[in-house]
This record gives C-alpha cells, structure tokens and sequence, in this order.
C-alpha cells in the first residue's frame, strides 16, 4: 500500500457529501463545548452520547498469530454471531486478512472489521436511514428500519459488513440480531457506554497482550492519541478519503 | 342555558364511562369463543413503570420512542426499555424452550393473540431473561411440541405474514 493524499476529485467529492448531510450535522457538533480528558468512562443516566468523543482502534500487526483468533473468540461470545453451518453466508464481523509484499516476500495477518469512517459510505447509501453514525463516531445498523438491502454492504470498501441469512436464536439481550437485516462490528457499543472497553481488547488485556488499544481519538491525552501520534501508523485504503477509526501500526 | 350544557356533558360523560366499563364484557359474555387475555402477573415487582391502563394502550410507544434515543443517540438507562419489561414480566412456560428458559413471549403473547397484532421485538430480541449465561447462540430453539395457544399463535403469524406479503 502506498500513502496518497486525496485527489482534488475525493475532496470534491467528501464537500458535497457534507453538503447533502447539510446544517443539522453542523448545528449538532457545535454546541458541545467541554472537553472531557478522561477516555472511556461510564455516562450517567439520560446522557446522549458526546459529540467530542471519536472512539478508534489501534492494532498493532506485528504480535503473535493467536491474538487474533482470542479476539475473534471473544466477539463471538461477545455479540452471539458464528457458529454456522454457512461459511460462504454466515455473518462475519471480525475476519483474518493476510498481505504480503511480493517483491521482499514480507508477510502481515491483522483482523479486519467495521473500520467506523469519519465519512461512512454506508451510511451515505442507506434508503432507509437505518446504517447510522453515532455523534462519537460509531457506525451501526438501525436494525428497527433495515430493510435488508444490502446496499451498505456494496458500498462498504472494506467488505465489513455481513447480512443475516438464517433465523437468529438465543441472541445475547444487548446485541439484537435477526434474520434479514445487516450487521458488523458494534465496536461494543453496549460496554462503551458503560464505560467499560471492547470485548477484544479486554480478551487481549486479560491474555497480556496489547495488540487492539481503544480509546477516545479527539482527546490528546488518551493512550491512543498518544500512540497514534508518536508512531507512523496507517489506516487501510487511506486514499479513500473515508478517514477511518481504526489504525494500523506495522503494515 | 349554561346548566344544561353542563348536565349534558355530565351524562355524556357518564354513557361514556359506563361504555368503556361494559365493553370488554360485552365482548366475552356474546357468544364468542375466544377467552379474554389474562396475563400473568409480573415475575417480580409490584409496580409498573406506568399505570397498568397506560402501559396497556401505550407501551409500543414507549417501547419505540426510546429505542430511538438509546440506538441512534446512545442515551442508556430510561426506564422504558425492553431488557426491563423481560426481566420483570418474563416467566417459565412449556411453550417455550421446554419451559427451562424464563421468556416473555407467553406474557406479551396473551393479548397479542387476542388482538391478532404480530409482534415483530423477537424477530431480533431475545425474549429470555438473562438469568444465567447462554453458551451458544445458533441453537435453534425447540419447537418440537407446541401447545393449542403456540400453535394458535404461529398460525396467525403466517397468516399475517402472508397476508403482508401481498
């Protein structure tokens, strides 16, 4: 992968979007003025999620293989997906990718799932309304108004998002799931709030490694914001110009 | 002039009331076989969020007023939310899951039959308390042996499916 600014043709692109999105975006982001240090912390009752927040990713490639396969395990157990007898159709919200560079023959393995972009071209793309980006830069699927299109999942360039084929049973009670709607990675939206990280990265933690950081990107003392900014990391298919949340350090 | 425009609304009023009062009775006393819906009572709890009378006619609204602040806008902990209604209002039954499991199916199940209105919160849902951890998530539940009112209730649900598919 090479690092290319975006074209004069992205940006064009990226201003008519924020003009379609039009003033109501701008009339939300601008009144939250206070900035919270802390990164992840529980918030009160009746609070709507902050604006000032961008909850992102930093994966860190070059540890051991099983790591991936621990946070895989854990959002399974996490969210209530895998498990079927479908390999070609059953969801998938967290996969293996593996690259290699064909002239030094380098490899890398890193999990790739909802990337959570600053501008989301599913949620561009939605008839519905239903594939939605949270004022803290979650992206999820308002599984209320779904229709099962599946138009996100063509729009997504980074292929993370999965529709549900067969009928869904024994859903975990945070993480409703059901035939004919579209879901991906949550970034544990349910634990989030409550202040708590992401089931892959507390799986990791718990196995003493730090190969997924989760934090607050906007605040400058977050971990992440601190890594992010003393390492060269870089983000999948950067020339998009989508910016996502997640980093990648050693790709 | 004035009191009699009173007097009337009083006993328009009161033709009202005794309506409202005797129309559920009425519909179970003419002849009709179907028996009025008698929900259990809740698990655990002896209060409501709201009134038994509002809840009756207004908990949809609620239920989706909310779901709305808590998705798109991630606000936790209203108190009209669907993991509250279950944790109160679920209970044991052979209908579902050979009875191991506490669901609020039967609970919701019992009135929803009687009005013939399909609900669609389990399609997605879980109806199950979560009283203790659940191992898998892709093991069908069983169906094996539906009792009268289960099987009532599935083949109203086909009947309305196809009938939206229309």
């Amino acid at each position: 992968m090479t690092d290319r600014s975006p074209t004069e043709e992205q940006n064009v692109d990226l201003a008519r979007r924020r003009l379609l999105a039009g003033a109501a975006a701008a009339v939300a982001v601008a009144p939250g003025v206070m900035l919270v240090a802390t990164g992840a912390s529980a918030r009160p009752k009746g609070v709507a999620a902050d604006a000032n927040k961008r909850w992102g990713m930093l994966i860190d490639t070059r540890t051991e293989l099983s790591d991936w396969d621990t946070a895989i395990d854990a959002c399974k157990t996490e969210q209530g997906w895998g498990g079927g007898n479908n390999p070609a159709t059953d969801p998938q919200w967290i996969r293996k990718v593996a690259i290699r560079n064909k002239s030094t023959g380098a490899q890398a393995t890193f999990p790739v799932m909802c990337q959570h972009c600053e501008n989301p071209p599913c949620v561009d793309v939605c008839p519905t309304g239903a594939s939605m980006q949270r004022v803290d830069g979650i992206v999820l699927v308002d599984k209320h108004i779904c229709i099962g299109c599946r138009y996100c999942m063509m729009a997504c360039p980074y292929s993370a998002r999965s529709f549900v084929h067969e009928p869904v049973h024994n859903q975990r009670p945070h993480m409703p799931r059901g035939m004919g709607t579209v879901e991906s990675c949550t970034m544990c939206v349910h634990r989030v709030d409550k202040g708590q990280q992401p089931a892959c990265v507390e799986a990791l933690q718990a196995k003493g490694s730090n190969a997924i950081m989760f934090g607050d990107l906007n605040d400058p003392k977050s971990e992440i914001s601190r890594a992010v900014s003393a390492h060269v990391t870089r983000r999948i298919r950067e020339d998009l110009g989508v910016q996502p949340s997640v980093h990648y350090q050693g790709i | 002039m004035r009191l009699v425009t009173r007097i009337f609304s009083i006993a328009l009023v009161g033709f009202t009331l005794a309506m409202a009062h005797s129309a559920p009775a009425s519909a179970a006393e003419d002849g009709s076989k179907v028996p009025m819906p008698s929900p259990s009572k809740a698990f655990k709890g002896e209060q409501c969020v709201e009134p038994v009378e509002t809840m009756r006619r207004d908990h949809m609204l609620y239920l989706k007023h909310q779901r709305d602040d808590t998705l798109r806008d991630g606000i936790r902990g209203e108190k009209y939310g669907l993991n509250e209604c279950i944790d109160c209002h679920a209970t044991k039954s052979p209908d579902v899951a050979g009875g191991e499991l506490r669901t609020i199916e039967p609970f919701c199940g019992e009135c929803h039959a009687y009005a013939a209105v399909k609900i669609d919160c389990f399609e997605c849902h879980t109806g199950a308390a979560d009283d203790k951890p659940k191992q898998s998530s892709s093991l069908p539940i069983d169906h094996g042996e539906l009792s009268d009112k289960a099987m009532l209730m599935s083949m109203m649900e086909n009947y309305l499916d196809k009938g939206a598919t229309k």
